[in-house]
């Protein structure tokens, strides 16, 4: 008899179709993977794959998810505000810890809502040691109102609110990175990811959710009409973010800056395609081919970045 | 057998959440209230109080978690004033949308600016509006007794609403009052056990909560909040109802004072009710036909009540400690609403005192009732006063 392979990660789901999210939409791949991770960390760590419940900031996947009378959610799930899902998340938390529920909660939100509005509400959440893996789904601006720049939008990018034009290279500040932010609370587990790489998002969603106390996952999740890409570009502009370096794959355990572990990191340091590969699919970077020095800058920004990190970079 | 304790009115209201056995607590500090989470804290770190008290960042993040946690499906509490009131706005509209019955203690306090510690109703009169049934308390005794009848009202299925219960910042959040404390097995009979049908977040029967309302579903969303809090008025008669059964104190949705044969009426809420009191019992002394009455219940405003005792007054004088720009006070307002159809009505007068922790003197209330008095025999007079502003220094 031929052996049957396990499936490479569940086939549970807890992210339904006919959920409203634009053709190509990259947050709604997070969605699907992170809950179906949590699910295999749950099962694995519980013995119940669906012993968690969901608090969602306001945002993109919070809206195109639940519209009354319908959901597309299989697992508890509430929305309360934009700016407090670390709150809310708390307060269930605290709640099946009195009914002595086992599992844990799963906080979402968008850019917007966790490295600008909701920022304060995180702090706290992952500060009291709350058993909550914080999901930041980084779109890179305020999709859900019409794409207004974040703390988060990256250097150089065209948003509604950051219009290149005479006096203006788009945006003009380089990216807030939360995932920083979050592991300067000494929290047992913090890690970036992108769905360009699924199986390592997957993993890290997973050792997130198994972890005792707060854990930050923020995956990097395009969105087809705010970075002007053709909905089937999704997952390559996803993976050309890793490939190109703009966007750092790490963890970050207990707050330990001194060593972070990388993942896809060329070992030599010499990153082989160059930020251009990246841009150029983008319409929100288009202008920027205009101005080879703004292309430098964002560069200079990005080795600054890996310098941070601990990691001296070459970029094409 | 009950306990006689002498305490704070942070305290009593601390006593009464002890007692009520909410699972979650969460609160951040403010004066007036602070007193109130911290002797919370003592009751958890001593054992006395099985909760999970969440030591928030700021009271939007308090009333969020109290959200988070209701919707859980357990028994909440926190406790507030003024700007931390004020900070909650947003959520307190949510948490009555999604039907979770938080009840919360305010240690009513004026709002900025100028900022200010000391007494008015600003804070919860400002938040009229959100859904949140609102209870004002006279002395330290009421404060108890009215946290424990906010969750039994709150949890009721027919209303299914938060609840906020007033006493006034520093006359009674900071002063000592002799306080019956209630047995535990009298209270646990009188609350029961508080196990949601509609909120609970359970993997094994999992529910969406906080859903996207398009307009063909928000408006009657908000109805059923409308109708829950008309709904409220019958349930909280009742819990007075039952509550003087079981601790033999009784409550009302307006408590009046020498108004039968009253010809001015001077109605308050709060700690004024009791210098009222001892006002009408001086005026009567001098022959004056006056009376007082005290609006136990703001929210849902008690429209009979309200009309039965219009009818009885010639003056109904009202005295309370906020202002909405532009019109008056806020209950002036909701008075006249009350009395608006009325064939036969009295002259209503609005008086604006005591805000920011302005003491409210006899010589305040004198000029209240002359200004009555001058109404009562048809001379004209402003509709909203100001009484005891210092025209000195204007």
């Amino acid at each position: 008899m031929m052996a049957v392979r396990k499936p490479p990660i569940t086939t549970r789901e807890y992210w339904a179709p006919g959920h409203a999210a634009c053709a190509g939409c990259g947050p709604a791949i997070v969605m699907k993977l992170a809950t179906k991770a949590f699910s295999e960390a749950m099962e694995e760590k519980y013995g119940d794959p669906n012993a968690f419940a969901i608090a969602h900031a306001t945002g993109c996947m919070e809206v195109v998810s639940g519209v009354f009378p319908y959901t597309a959610w299989k697992a508890p799930w509430i929305h309360v505000a934009f700016e407090n899902a670390g709150a809310v998340a708390s307060g269930v938390e605290a709640a099946w810890k009195k009914l002595g529920r086992k599992g844990k909660i799963l906080a979402i939100g968008g850019d917007g809502g966790t490295a600008d509005i909701g920022l304060q509400a995180l702090s706290g959440m992952l500060e009291r040691r709350h058993n909550v893996v914080y999901l930041m789904y980084d779109n890179e601006a305020y999709m859900n109102t019409g794409i207004q720049r974040s703390s988060s939008t990256p250097y150089g990018a065209w948003t509604t609110t950051s219009p290149p034009g005479k006096y203006s290279i788009g945006e003009d500040k380089p990216k807030k990175w939360v995932a920083l932010i979050a592991a300067a609370h000494q929290v047992p587990y913090v890690a970036t990811a992108s769905i360009g790489d699924p199986y390592d998002f997957y993993r890290k969603m997973k050792k997130a959710a198994s972890v005792d106390g707060p854990a930050f996952v923020q995956v990097l999740a395009p969105c087809v009409p705010g970075w002007r890409i053709p909905p089937e570009k999704t997952v390559e502009v996803a993976k050309l973010a890793i490939e190109t370096g703009i966007w750092p794959l790490f963890e970050i355990e207990n707050g330990d800056f001194h060593n972070i572990k990388f993942q896809r990191f060329p070992k030599d340091g010499k990153f082989k395609k160059p930020i251009e590969d990246y841009l150029k699919l983008q319409g929100r970077f288009k202008h920027l081919f205009k101005k080879p020095e703004a292309i430098q800058e964002l560069k200079n920004q990005v080795k600054e970045m890996w310098r941070i990190l601990g990691k001296e970079v070459e970029l094409p | 057998m009950p306990m006689r304790k002498v305490m704070k009115g942070n305290e009593a209201a601390a006593w009464a959440a002890k007692l009520a056995k909410p699972k979650v607590v969460a609160a951040f500090p403010i004066t007036p209230s602070t007193l109130v989470p911290e002797k919370i804290s003592e009751f958890v770190a001593d054992g006395e109080m099985d909760a999970e008290f969440i030591k928030v960042e700021s009271e939007h993040s308090a009333i969020s978690a109290c959200v988070g946690a209701s919707a859980a499906g357990v028994r909440t509490f926190t406790a507030t004033a003024s700007q931390g009131l004020a900070l909650m706005h947003e959520i307190l509209f949510i948490a009555a949308g999604m039907r979770l019955p938080i009840v919360m203690a305010i240690g009513n306090r004026a709002l900025s600016a100028p900022i200010n510690i000391w007494n008015d109703w600003q804070d919860t009169i400002s938040e009229r509006d959100t859904g949140w049934i609102q209870f004002y308390a006279e002395n330290n005794q009421e404060a108890l007794d009215l946290i424990l009848i906010a969750f039994k009202v709150a949890e009721d299925e027919r209303v299914l609403l938060p609840a906020m219960v007033g006493f006034d910042a520093f006359i009674l959040t900071h002063t000592v009052e002799p306080v019956e404390i209630p047995d535990q097995e009298v209270v646990d009979e009188f609350l029961g056990e508080y196990v949601p049908k509609h909120a609970y977040l359970d993997p094994a029967r999992p529910i969406t909560q906080g859903a996207l309302g398009f307009p063909a579903h928000y408006m009657e969303a908000r109805y059923t909040v409308w109708e829950a809090m008309e709904n409220a008025k019958q349930v909280i008669k009742e819990a007075f109802d039952e509550f003087e059964k079981k601790f033999g104190r009784r409550y009302h949705m307006i408590e009046e004072y020498k108004t039968d044969d009253a010809e001015i009426i001077l109605l308050t809420m709060g700690s004024l009710a009791g210098t009222l009191k001892e006002f009408v019992d001086k005026k009567r002394e001098e022959g004056v036909k006056i009376g007082a009455a005290k609006m136990t219940v703001y929210r849902p405003f008690p429209i009979e009540e309200l009309r039965a005792l219009a009818k009885k007054a010639k003056v109904l004088a009202i005295l309370e400690k906020d202002i909405s720009f532009g019109i008056g006070g806020a209950v002036f307002a909701d008075a006249s609403r009350a009395l608006v159809n009325e064939k036969e009505k009295p002259i209503m007068l609005d008086f604006i005192i005591g805000l920011g922790g302005r003491d409210v003197t006899f010589d305040q209330l004198e000029e209240v009732v002359a200004i009555s008095k001058k109404a009562l025999e048809g001379e004209k007079v402003e509709e909203v006063n100001w009484i005891g502003l210092r025209k000195e220094i204007l």
